[in-house]
């Protein structure tokens, strides 16, 4: 494979670097201390079209390639983690399924304003009692005679939860018992939009890392859905939910790359100034050889994720590529934040000197979108079938 | 209405800067970037399409290069991009820049031309105005703030002191300052275009009939540099006080005449 990027996409980088520096850096600490979602800098990422990058231009988007948007959350994660994943939920878990299985109406309806920045995306699948396990889900959406919904239940850990307009809900719709007398829930998907009678939140989550993202439960109590808010085929909730998180976990992917190499440059910057024994720590050999590590790892990591980009761009399945580029880039991202905290010292655990801050986001790219090990299943079922 | 805006690639003074040996800069070796006064330029021309609706040419000379500065304008929300490049116009000073890029203009149509107000690598401010000279256009420099007023423009000159509202004809030409303006960034979308849709048009010697061979490349550069060097930090001065003004004036006339300025 190839990864030699051409000009466009160097351009793009460079534009997303810019950006990142310019806008995202300096209110990096900041977000993650007050833990206030960085409105301000969601209003630019949206007048510069970053909230619609792999959108077709017809429907308003910037008409890229899913590398140019994994660029973009790498880079914007190189500085701050929140405001990588906020783009990341945003694209990857709202728009990503409404382009995917939403009719025509749904697209013209909901498309032009979440990629124009206008509305922002979330997606909620987790229950307080089923993460990884979706079975447990107790969230229910019962159709109407007139074909409406009633959805009753309440989702939890939700990306963008309350600044979001638009949400992705995925409710049981059918309970199904096989030969063997064992229920098995079906589930639908549907288009929500805040201010919907019956749609309230719950608790705002006090997080370890990415304390700006607003991370909020969502309430449903009597929700009436229309029928046309119903995503893709009835029952075909949980497949839809499956394929939009291979997507997503290519963003989180992209989002711990950034971590990561956001992390090694902070240590490279600090290993050179650093004196300890009459020269910097940067000319120790221990030093030496972990710096070469880490890069050698973020670089491998690197090319899995840009792999499982071009992977969304020309195969219709690409679970496998989405975990396995998932699981290396969170993995490198805990490994590599650790490590630097560790090089830093003392000064590591400063939260001014920020990469206690880029450990503390890196650990959920272990966990939301699918943990790690559920990585290693996707990955080791697609082996073994 | 028409706009060009003459844009620069100039070294990334953050990279550092590198001399030929015969004292012009070697730009080869140098990152480049959008001249920041230019930039400023393309953004004012990009706020007059936005508020009364405009053509915007970006137009530069330079090496082949200098097309990352095209496409870069085109992605920021440029229409059409004109590149001036050939071996014999190398090594120009500013009156050589001015009368190729007159020469180029020539080619053009336009209402209003921006340029930046100079360069933040010959940090000169000659070529703006030496084009409206050779091309007979009013100029105002240092625009702060640019208004069209029916066939005119209305424009804040901007000094250090003190702010002139000079009103102007159109066709004229304005240098605009760095500080007029926030440039927008590139949209990720405009990229693609300007790669995969937008061409940008490349005139070499032959295309630039106005121009004469006498007034371009090095050859027809009449500035001879005696020295050129990065830029120096101003110290902070010598501060004295003395007790009488012909006291202060012998003391300064000394200095000047010990410094051969007079």
């Amino acid at each position: 494979m190839d990864f030699t990027l051409d000009k466009k996409h160097e351009m793009a980088r460079t534009l997303f670097k810019e950006f990142a520096e310019n806008e995202a850096k300096p209110l990096a600490q900041e977000t993650d201390e007050t833990e206030v979602f960085p409105r301000q800098t969601v209003e630019k990422m949206a007048k510069a079209g970053f909230l619609g990058i792999p959108v077709p231009k017809e429907y308003g988007g910037q008409g890229c390639d899913p590398l140019t948007y994994v660029m973009c959350v790498e880079e914007l994660s190189k500085v701050c983690g929140t405001t990588g994943v906020i783009v990341s939920a945003h694209t990857s878990l709202c728009i990503d399924p409404i382009l995917t299985y939403g009719t025509e109406e749904q697209k013209q309806k909901y498309i032009p304003k979440l990629a124009s920045g206008e509305y922002l995306g979330a997606f909620a699948l987790t229950e307080p009692g089923a993460g990884t396990d979706a079975q447990g889900a107790q969230t229910r959406a019962i159709k109407q005679e007139d074909g409406s919904w009633l959805v009753n239940g309440s989702k939890c850990f939700i990306t963008n939860g309350k600044e979001a307009n638009v949400y992705i809900v995925i409710a049981v719709t059918d309970v199904q018992v096989d030969p063997k007398g064992r229920k098995k829930k079906r589930f639908s998907a549907f288009i929500v939009e805040k201010g919907t009678p019956g749609f309230s939140f719950g608790t705002k989550e006090k997080k370890m890392g990415i304390r700006g993202s607003s991370t909020y439960e969502l309430i449903f109590e009597d929700m009436m859905l229309p029928a046309d808010a119903l995503l893709g085929a009835e029952g075909k909730g949980f497949p839809i939910a499956m394929h939009t998180l291979d997507g997503g976990r290519i963003g989180i992917a992209a989002q711990a790359l950034g971590i990561a190499e956001g992390a090694l440059d902070r240590c490279i910057e600090y290993t050179k100034e650093r004196k300890q024994f009459g020269r910097s720590i940067a000319q120790q050999q221990n030093t030496q050889f972990k710096i070469a590590d880490m890069y050698t790892r973020i670089e491998a990591a690197k090319f899995l994720v840009y792999a499982a980009a071009k992977a969304k761009e020309t195969q219709k399945v690409y679970s496998v590529e989405a975990a396995k580029a998932k699981l290396f880039a969170a993995e490198t991202a805990m490994a590599v934040t650790t490590e630097v905290v560790q090089l830093f010292g003392g000064y590591g655990d400063i939260r001014a000197y920020d990469v206690e801050r880029m450990m503390r986001d890196a650990k959920i790219t272990e966990i939301y979108e699918g943990t790690s090990e559920v990585q290693r299943m996707v990955i080791s079922g697609a082996l073994l079938k | 209405m028409k706009i060009v805006v003459c844009i620069k690639q100039v070294p990334d003074t953050a990279g550092g800067v590198q001399f030929n040996p015969d004292g012009t800069l070697n730009r080869a070796a140098m990152l480049a970037i959008m001249n920041p006064d230019d930039k400023a330029g393309l953004e004012a021309a990009l706020r007059l399409k936005d508020q009364y609706g405009a053509e915007v040419t970006v137009l530069t000379m330079g090496l082949p290069k200098a097309d990352d500065i095209l496409r870069e304008a085109f992605a920021m929300g440029a229409d059409k991009a004109v590149l001036v490049t050939d071996r014999v116009l190398g090594g120009a000073d500013t009156w050589a820049t001015s009368s190729t890029i007159a020469a180029a203009l020539k080619n053009l149509e336009y209402d209003l031309i921006i340029t930046g107000r100079q360069a933040i690598d010959g940090d000169t401010a000659q070529v703006g105005p030496q084009i409206a000279e050779h091309l007979k256009l009013p100029v105002i420099s240092y625009a702060a703030d640019i208004k069209i007023d029916g066939d005119s423009v209305i424009v804040k000159r901007q000094y250090e002191d003190r702010y002139h509202m000079l009103k102007a004809k159109m066709p004229c030409l304005i240098t605009a300052l760095s500080e007029l303006n926030e440039p927008r960034y590139m949209t990720p979308g405009g990229i693609f275009d300007a790669y995969d849709e937008k061409e940008v048009t490349v005139w070499g010697r032959p295309d630039l009939k106005e121009l004469d061979d006498a007034n371009m490349g090095l050859a027809g550069s009449p500035t001879k540099i005696a020295k050129a060097s990065d830029k120096v930090r101003k110290g902070a001065g010598e501060k004295v006080v003395l007790d009488t003004p012909e006291e202060s004036v012998s003391y300064i006339m000394g200095k000047l005449t010990e410094k051969h300025v007079i």
